[in-house]
């Protein structure tokens, strides 16, 4: 995974996201940001995924097959 | 206290590019058939389970006889078995009136078996072992012969039972569809079906007694039966007048499409299919524009799909999520091609069975076959499925439990809502026995070690 791409991103709070690169944007809903900001803070996907499972209700097995398809789906759109 | 957590998505925003025709035929959802919820039906009868409304398949025949019959006097309906052939459907339409129009000896012996007089069935199809043919002829059957050889070997049968039985003659004509289907019986511009006709009233064993078509299924276009229609009383006409006889019926066969959208149409069924009322309107109309009322004939619609399509749906299970290399999500569900074969040429309505919240995407759906061409529906538009989710694939009432086949897995339940809200199984899950009860191991195969 490239996470230096993700510094050159504009990310609104409102989820709106702009590739300033390809001219491209994005939408991402507030669990799709928070991925984000845990991916810039360089937290690995492991600790995304338990992080997340603090701070929501959810199981082990539901985020991690979740992370793992966000992180897919930025893959891509090839901002990672 | 924890949030409540939403699957993360993100999407890329593609302004400027919309669907053509703006209708998602995917989306939606229903947590249950005919008030029943979608949990009953799987708890009660496992997954996936097909399930099937005697309300509605009453409701649609009654529509459709009550409509033919309204606009002409001698309007009779007869169900083709090999829509669906389960016994409890059968018999909602022999309640309702219908005879049994069959296109093979193991469909004929079902409908004996189910109570229906051999006088009550139409006999169709281009293939009738001889011994077949002796039954039908002693019990009286419609049998529709399909070409020369057939002729002769009904002819041989009637001898053999010392009778001089009636039979009619399967037609195919050019009625302005592509592709025409001119495999099915004599063909009429070439006077080969004029020919059979000849040859039938110089038998001593056999005559003339009706004229039968299917000029082909799934027609979107009602005018090709107004063309059937006029081809065959003209057909009707030149022979009661050659031969100095009376037909006594006309079969216009079925071919009326239901509400299934056919792969590689861009219109939902809602607008490309026309109401069943106009494929009426076309047979019935017709008939009396050209027919003077002394002689109305028996005139019989074999109305299949159109009448048990949307009475039928498949519950199925998500099992497995899987995103493909090419960023394609796919899911496999615990039902395949095998019992879906007319996932071939139709593109189900997929809907989930609650409100699931992220973004849609298209997604690929396949069975649980360990093959490569097990795709149940290449393109459905859904939110993130979590595991369990429950999909009703619909139309489903037609062709599916005929050509189902077993493979790898048991066959499932098929289950009745009956008019009254309760549940009926109508066909139990096959086990083990079903599968392997006509297998034999000859002796010295019976003993291996390993
Ligand atoms: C002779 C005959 N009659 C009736 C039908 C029923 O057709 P449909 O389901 O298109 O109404 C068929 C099906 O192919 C058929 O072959």
């Amino acid at each position: 995974m490239d996470r230096d791409k993700l510094s050159v991103l504009a990310i609104s709070d409102s989820g709106f996201i702009f590739d300033p690169v390809t001219g491209h944007s994005y939408t991402a809903n507030a669990t799709g940001l928070r991925i984000f900001e845990l991916l810039k803070e360089d937290k690995s996907e492991d600790e995304i995924k338990s992080i997340l499972m603090e701070e929501f209700e959810t199981t082990e097995d539901e985020v991690s097959v979740d992370v793992d398809d966000f992180i897919e789906n930025l893959k891509k759109y090839f901002l990672v | 206290m924890k949030k409540e957590y939403i699957k993360p998505y993100i999407k890329k925003q593609t302004a400027g590019i919309m669907n053509k025709f703006g209708v998602s035929y995917n989306k939606g959802h229903r947590e249950d058939i005919l008030g029943i919820p979608i949990g009953n039906f799987t708890d009660k009868f496992g997954s996936p389970v097909f399930v099937l409304s005697e309300k509605l398949i009453r409701e649609r025949y009654r529509k459709i006889y009550s409509h033919f019959s309204s606009k002409y006097p001698k309007a009779k309906m007869s169900w083709s078995y090999k829509t669906n052939y389960l016994d409890a459907v059968c018999s909602i339409m022999h309640q309702e009136g219908e005879t049994a129009e069959v296109v093979s000896d193991f469909e004929y012996q079902k409908a004996r078996r189910l109570g229906v007089p051999g006088n009550k069935i139409i006999y169709n199809g281009p293939y009738k072992p001889i011994e077949s043919l002796k039954v039908a002829f002693q019990e009286g059957a419609m049998v529709n012969l399909d070409n020369f050889d057939e002729l002769i070997k009904a002819e041989d049968a009637a001898k053999s039972i010392n009778k001089k039985v009636p039979v009619g003659i399967r037609v195919n004509m050019d009625t302005g569809v592509y592709p025409q289907w001119s495999r099915f019986g004599f063909n009429i511009e070439n006077n080969s079906a004029f020919n059979a006709v000849k040859r039938i009233q110089h038998s001593e064993n056999l005559y003339l007694e009706g004229i039968h078509c299917h000029i082909g299924t799934f027609m979107l276009d009602p005018n090709a039966y107004r063309e059937a229609v006029k081809k065959v009383v003209a057909l009707m006409r030149k022979i009661e007048i050659m031969f100095k006889i009376n037909i006594k019926y006309l079969d216009f066969g079925g071919g009326f499409p239901s509400m299934n959208k056919l792969k590689g149409t861009y219109l939902p069924p809602e607008v490309s299919v026309p109401p069943v009322e106009e494929f009426i309107d076309a047979v019935a109309d017709t008939l009396l524009e050209e027919l003077k009322p002394d002689e109305y004939p028996d005139v019989y619609l074999e109305t299949g799909r159109s009448i048990i399509d949307e009475a039928g749906w498949l519950i199925t299970s998500v099992d497995a999520v899987k995103r493909l290399p090419d960023g394609t999500k796919s899911y496999i569900i615990d039902a395949g091609v095998n019992l879906l074969y007319t996932s071939t040429w139709y593109n189900y309505k997929v809907e989930i069975d609650r409100e699931l919240h992220g973004a849609y995407e298209n997604s690929v759906i396949y069975g649980p076959l360990c093959m490569n061409i097990d795709v149940v529906v290449e393109s459905a538009f859904l939110p993130p499925l979590p595991i369990g989710t429950r999909l009703i694939l619909s139309p489903m009432g037609a062709y599916n439990v005929t050509q189902w086949m077993q493979f790898i897995r048991y066959r499932p339940a098929v289950a009745m809502i009956m008019e009254d809200g309760s549940l009926e199984e109508i066909r139990r899950p096959e086990t083990l026995d079903d599968v392997v009860g006509p297998e034999r191991i000859p002796e010295k195969l019976k003993k291996f070690e390993l």
